[in-house]
């Protein structure tokens, strides 16, 4: 039986970029590197034409806002080698977040950029036909992002907890 | 010289039966060839993934099989093992088999129901689906003796299934599999070499293998295209790397190839269930998992072979009881990506036709 898919560690993905494109500023942590938006571009057509890398395959692109900055979690695929590398990218910005689009480097960002730019509001510069997906043009706001929406004082709809979670001597509702 | 009338702008669907749910396609017509196509989706979008940030982990499985309505296990079965790899938690032995059989027969309805609506869209009104509901039709039965639902299975739990199977299930799931490759062979003596079939589906809707693969697509339309690529093999879960089975591929990416990959898929399916039904241990059928589940400070990627493609759940937790981000990977939606590519070029017919070949379940498109 083939083994599973690997994620490549971060630390091996880094030095294979560095080594070939120095100017990008990057670091790695455990399961992933993570990028600044401008060498974006730079470093996923590389990430896509390396013989080693080869990630020809664009699994899926998350958007995570985090409150004050966003997150794009790129996961990147290799089907001939089997494994994963997972790329991300901090976007400080959280009033107007831009990142270069992958649309020239993987046709399938397309859509999945389109979505991110629908719900987390993240604009992909040079994206050829940037328009919200799923809501229609002129909804106020993105939904994904934590700041919509949200009660004053932060509270959220539901207990939160099971009534089993109750404190000692408490029953029912708080 | 080519004569090139005024561009004309027809919107299919998005209330059309061939569009298969509420997806409109924006074609503008230069005579009778489709020189440019927009699509439009959004009309079931219910914002799962915002909805799901409020509710708990285990409060979010019911979301999972209403994304795609048809193949509801393979839904559960994804976002549970995403929690599961997030919070570590093992799975009995008996638990990986069932949900095995379960995802198995999931995508042999899914296939079904399918490759009847394909055929539905090639002219042949609904007597072909009419005859593969019949399988599908059992199948849900059993589906209902397990779990009491037919289509919004909401059967796996994390850390194993909900219900064990009744005694009743594997006399009729060892019926259903030994009229099934007799019922197989009748569809294939049917379709395969049909020539309403031949004519409406080769050579139409061709999708290259590197624009598959740069396109994102996944499932039937990647192996129709001749990519050898099923996550069951490359990344296995579950038990299915103690399975034997083949994978399908087709060799010009056309819809007949698609077709043919899932009448195949649907044998292999069958090919797996025996095997999960012989190997089937005993033991419990759930881990003991805390109601208010609340795994540690992380994030996780996992991604199964849905019946549609690779459905994967990317899950963000804070450490709190609801996830931090709950994203979906939908296959419906990305195998979409080269829709603008497979059919430019074409009549509006061929079209209706490549769409119902692509295979796209409006509920996991717009989730």
């Amino acid at each position: 039986m083939a083994a599973p898919t690997t994620t490549l560690p971060g630390p091996q993905v880094a030095e294979r970029i560095r080594a070939a494109l120095p100017s990008i500023a990057l670091e790695e942590a455990g399961q992933w590197v993570m990028l600044e938006p401008a060498g974006l571009p730079e470093a996923a057509r590389f990430l896509r034409d390396d013989p080693e890398l080869d990630c020809k395959y664009l699994v899926a692109i998350t958007g995570v806002d985090y409150l004050d900055h966003f997150e794009l979690v790129y996961h990147l695929s290799s089907l001939a080698r089997n494994h994963l590398v997972i790329l991300k990218v901090r976007v400080p910005d959280h009033e107007q977040p831009e990142v270069p689009s992958l649309t020239p480097v993987w046709v399938g960002a397309r859509l999945q950029e389109r979505e991110v730019y629908d719900l987390m509001g993240i604009r992909f510069t040079g994206h050829p036909n940037l328009q919200r997906l799923f809501l229609w043009e002129g909804f106020p706001g993105h939904p994904l992002r934590k700041d919509f929406l949200t009660l004053p004082g932060g509270f959220k709809p539901g207990l939160q907890r099971f009534p089993k979670e109750f404190p000692e001597g408490q029953e029912g509702s708080p | 010289m080519p004569i090139h009338t005024e561009p004309f702008v027809v919107n299919i669907g998005p209330q059309h039966p061939s569009t298969h749910g509420v997806f409109r396609m924006r074609v503008t017509l230069d005579g009778e060839r489709i020189i440019d196509v927009e699509m439009v989706v959004g009309y079931l979008h219910r914002s799962m993934e915002k909805l799901a940030e409020e509710r708990t982990y285990t409060q979010n499985i019911p979301f999972t099989d209403r994304m795609d309505y048809l193949a509801a296990m393979t839904g559960n079965l994804a976002y549970c093992l995403a929690a599961e790899k997030l919070s570590g938690i093992p799975v009995p032995e008996r638990a990986s088999y069932l949900r095995v059989i379960f995802a198995e027969l999931q995508r042999m309805a899914s296939h079904a129901m399918a490759i009847g609506i394909y055929l539905n869209d090639c002219g042949a009104w609904h007597t072909p689906l009419m005859y593969l509901f019949r399988e599908r039709e059992k199948i849900l039965d059993l589906f209902e003796m397990t779990c009491g639902a037919r289509l919004t299975t909401i059967y796996m739990r994390i850390g194993g299934v909900a219900f064990d199977i009744p005694d009743e299930f594997i006399p009729a799931l060892r019926a259903l599999l030994g009229e099934l490759p007799e019922r197989m062979s009748e569809y294939e003596d049917l379709l395969v070499e049909n020539e309403i079939v031949l004519m409406r589906s080769r050579d139409v809707g061709v999708l290259p293998p590197d624009l598959a693969v740069a396109a994102s697509v996944s499932g039937p339309m990647l192996r129709g295209s001749g990519i050898v690529w099923d996550i069951r093999k490359a990344d296995p879960y579950c038990a299915y790397d103690r399975m034997e089975f083949d994978i399908p591929v087709g060799y010009n990416g056309d819809c007949y190839d698609r077709l043919i990959v899932r009448l195949e898929e649907m044998r292999q399916s069958a090919r797996i269930v025996e095997q999960a039904l012989e190997q089937l241990p005993g033991g419990p059928i759930r881990a003991e998992v805390p109601l208010m589940l609340r795994p540690p400070v992380g994030e996780t990627y996992s991604r199964i072979e849905s019946p549609k493609g690779e459905l994967g759940f990317y899950l963000v937790s804070d450490g709190g009881p609801t996830p931090y981000r709950f994203k979906v990977r939908s296959p419906s939606l990305l195998n979409l990506s080269a829709l603008k590519e497979m059919i430019v070029g074409m009549t509006v017919a061929d079209a209706v036709v490549t769409l119902g070949s692509i295979d796209i379940n409006l509920g996991e498109v717009d989730r």
